[in-house]
């Protein structure tokens, strides 16, 4: 791509400038004037063919180009758009005088996981669409780069500060059991052990970390990251039983009655893979995102040593445009598909995923197939997926939501061969808990009720995460398990 | 981590294992599976029958056939050594209630494994219980002891007629149907291609028939969708939904077809294994 530049390119321009911008006394006028910092990543055309994180990380330099860029406005708009409200302006500071450490002690004020939400957050819809310098230019993704920044300051505390576990309150013999060990279990469990709890996450895979681990792939969210985190939670105290499936290894119940946990955090993810209920659905080589990036990130299939196999595909389509799509669709890349398609029945503009993501996938050459929804799955004679019959759409009228509706036009029909279909069109609530826990009332989405202070409808009992929430993002998930925590310790009062 | 606490090899390529888990032998009842990985890293989750459990003594019995990467390195394992992971037990227990006629349980192959718990409950709640059991031959009868023990009639066919009738099941369980005393309700359990000729059996005369899948997994908690089968037209999940279903609305075609997605893939991958294991035994 045209508008690819190297890390040491953007490296030399960040340090030239820094060079002048650091003689210089900076009025708003002059901040605003400052080219937001590129994050460096892999060359397109190297990271295709490799698992490794394609953003690479900021210098330092471009941290402190970066942060002369905020206005330090006095209302600090961006602290309202946080989820879990982290004094941004007060961490930039910090940054942009070169005390990292001040600076990462601000984010942890607020934070557990900012190694991961720096990387994985959608800044733009939240800190970065409050923010004044976004305002002023009328673009939320040129605001001040607060998750990049983020992102250096946390890399920065695990290359610089050795792990030591933090001082403890003394045990207070009371014991929370956790229900999955993402990021909303991982928060509620830091917060809680700060507390003096006894902690037990339970984790049905054989590796903690949820979504972070199954899900979002190495090239954007390598491993060993959550690997850290994880470990610094153990350090803490906390224990994680893995391959314990709470509803059928244990009853929620029995962990109450007979196990003594005083209070549990439901926080079990995402559920079960939406299919479009289109004809073709069920043959060989049609996969739900879940299933494909199980395989490749969990279950390592892109080593040749791993045991867990993966479709062999030339041509791949991906039904969908959130985040999880753009994932499927980079991960296919690099699995050695030479064809990718994302289809996605809205505009660009429409699409739920990251435009960082959108971009990425666009320089690693993943075709966009706007305005176009799958019709069927066309199988061969052994029921092998080898085409979709795909349908024309154009925009009409906004709807209840204010999207304009796409509409499909008439005998548009076409099709694309593809040896793999990939529906990314999100989850439904898994039933095992609902199956396993009479009492618990649930809505009619097949989420867990629960209150504003998490609590669900039976004592001691709290949710939050998407299995309260549907489906959301690492931040809010995080955001629910601390109010859960918050809950949890005034409830075992 | 989960101990092997013993290791039979039953014939050629099957294995029976006693393994550590305490947890699940309390827990599981008739018709649930596991998840089970060998090893942490680069290993494969497959789903296993139970055949046996001890909640006293705290372990549950498999019977596998090692035929796949996972199974074959399973079967190398001897007891004192453990495995990374059992997931358990998964999937809804089999509705086991007082029946007016008898339930026959028909078992193919390794099938036979996870119908001993269902016939057990049966026999528990005290209802007539005919058990067919089929194998291609003798040598491939499993659990005959324990089979006779809990059914009040039992059938043994093989293929080759090396062993009790030289019939396939479906042979048995049509006279039963025709019988005077025709089932209550029939499970069957074995090969996909077995189970779907049970129910078409069994479809003319209107017997309640179940059969219990093992497709694909990878989590076996709905996570992935990977194990999906066409039940009356509508999409199930053989992990949260099953993994018993009604035989006579199983697309048995798409599932078999399914079964096949990485054929290509894992007959490569056993050619290399059977080459590793050579290399191996010359080293030796």
């Amino acid at each position: 791509m045209s508008n690819y530049k190297a890390p040491e390119i953007l490296e030399k321009e960040a340090s030239e400038l820094w060079d002048t911008l650091k003689e210089t006394e900076l009025t708003p006028k002059s901040r605003r004037d400052i080219p937001q910092q590129d994050m460096p990543s892999q060359d397109p055309d190297i990271r295709r063919g490799n698992m490794e994180e394609v953003a690479v990380g900021y210098t330092a330099e471009q941290v402190f180009v970066e942060s002369a860029r905020c206005l330090q406005c006095k209302n600090a708009p961006c602290i309202n758009g946080c989820p879990v409200s982290i004094d941004i302006p007060r961490f930039i500071k910090e940054a942009g005088d070169g005390k990292f450490g001040p600076a990462i002690d601000v984010i942890k004020e607020s934070s557990m996981l900012p190694a991961i939400c720096g990387r994985v957050c959608p800044q733009e819809k939240q800190c970065m669409e409050q923010c004044t310098l976004g305002k002023i230019l009328k673009d939320p993704e040129k605001s001040v780069a607060i998750g990049r920044i983020e992102r250096f300051l946390a890399d920065w505390e695990s290359e610089n500060r050795p792990e030591t576990a933090p001082e403890l309150p003394p045990s207070n013999g009371k014991k929370v059991a956790i229900v999955g060990s993402g990021p909303s279990g991982l928060t509620a469990a830091a917060d809680l052990r700060k507390a003096g709890f006894e902690v037990t996450i339970f984790e049905a895979f054989h590796k903690p970390g949820g979504v972070t681990v199954y899900g979002i792939p190495e090239f954007r969210l390598p491993k060993a990251i959550v690997e850290r985190e994880v470990e610094g939670l153990m350090r803490m105290g906390v224990t994680f039983e893995n391959n314990f499936l709470v509803g059928r290894t244990r009853k929620l119940k029995d962990l109450m009655e007979k196990d003594g946990y005083n209070a549990v955090y439901i926080a079990s993810g995402a559920g079960l893979p939406k299919f479009m209920h289109i004809e073709g659905e069920n043959l060989v080589g049609v996969f739900s995102a879940n299933e494909f990036l199980t395989r490749s990130n969990l279950m390592k299939a892109y080593d040749s040593n791993a045991a867990t196999p993966i479709y062999q595909a030339k041509r791949v389509a991906v039904f969908g445009g959130g985040n999880v799509a753009m994932d499927a669709a980079r991960t296919a890349v690099r699995m050695g598909a030479e064809e990718v398609h994302i289809i996605y029945r809205r505009t660009e503009k429409e699409m739920p995923a990251r435009v960082e993501e959108v971009h990425h996938a666009k320089e690693e050459g993943v075709i966009f197939n706007l305005l176009t929804s799958p019709v069927r799955i066309l199988g061969d004679e052994d029921g092998r997926v080898r085409a979709i019959e795909c349908l024309k759409y154009e925009l009409g009228e906004p709807d209840e939501s204010g999207r304009r509706k796409p509409v499909p036009i008439e005998g548009s029909e076409f099709t694309i061969d593809v040896e793999t279909c990939i529906p990314a069109i999100g989850n439904t609530s898994n039933p095992l808990i609902k199956q396993t826990t009479p009492g618990l009332e649930f809505t009619r989405w097949g989420t867990i009720e629960v209150d504003e202070n998490q609590k669900t409808s039976l004592d001691h009992v709290f949710a939050g995460g998407d299995i309260s929430q549907g489906a959301a993002t690492v931040i809010l998930a995080m955001g629910d398990g601390r109010k859960a925590a918050a809950a949890i310790i005034e409830d075992l009062k | 981590m989960n101990k092997i606490l013993e290791k039979k090899q039953l014939s050629a390529d099957v294995f029976r294992m006693k393994i550590e888990a305490p947890l699940i032998a309390e827990e599981r009842k008739a018709g649930q599976f596991l998840i089970l990985q060998v090893d942490k890293e680069l290993g494969e989750r497959i789903p296993l029958t139970i055949a046996n459990a001890d909640a006293q003594e705290g372990f549950i019995e498999i019977i596998f056939q090692a035929v796949g990467a996972t199974t074959r390195q399973l079967s190398r394992k001897e007891a004192g050594e453990s495995v990374e992971a059992v997931l358990g037990p998964l999937g809804q227990p089999t509705v086991i209630e007082k029946k007016d006629g008898p339930v026959v349980c028909v078992g193919g192959g390794i099938g036979v494994a996870p119908m001993h718990p269902i016939v057990e409950a049966h026999h528990k709640i005290g209802n007539r219980v005919i058990t067919i059991m089929g194998a291609r031959n003798k040598d491939l009868l499993i659990m005959e002891d324990e089979m006779k023990a809990l059914s009040d009639e039992l059938i043994i066919c093989t293929d080759d007629g090396s062993y009790g009738r030289k019939d396939l099941v479906t042979v048995p369980l049509k006279e039963l149907c025709e019988s005077d005393t025709p089932p209550a309700e029939v499970i069957a359990i074995g090969p996909p291609i077995m189970m779907k000729f049970c129910a078409e059996t069994t479809r003319p005369y209107k017997v309640h028939t179940m059969v219990s899948l093992n497709t694909i997994m990878v989590d076996g908690t709905g996570m992935c969708g990977g194990c999906r089968v066409s039940i009356g037209g509508e999409t199930k999940f053989v992990c949260v939904d099953g993994p018993e279903f009604d035989g006579h609305l199983v697309d048995f075609d798409n599932m078999m077809m399914r079964l096949k997605s990485y054929k290509n893939q894992e007959a490569h991958r056993c050619n290399l294994d059977i080459e590793a294991e050579k290399l191996e035994a010359e080293r030796k």
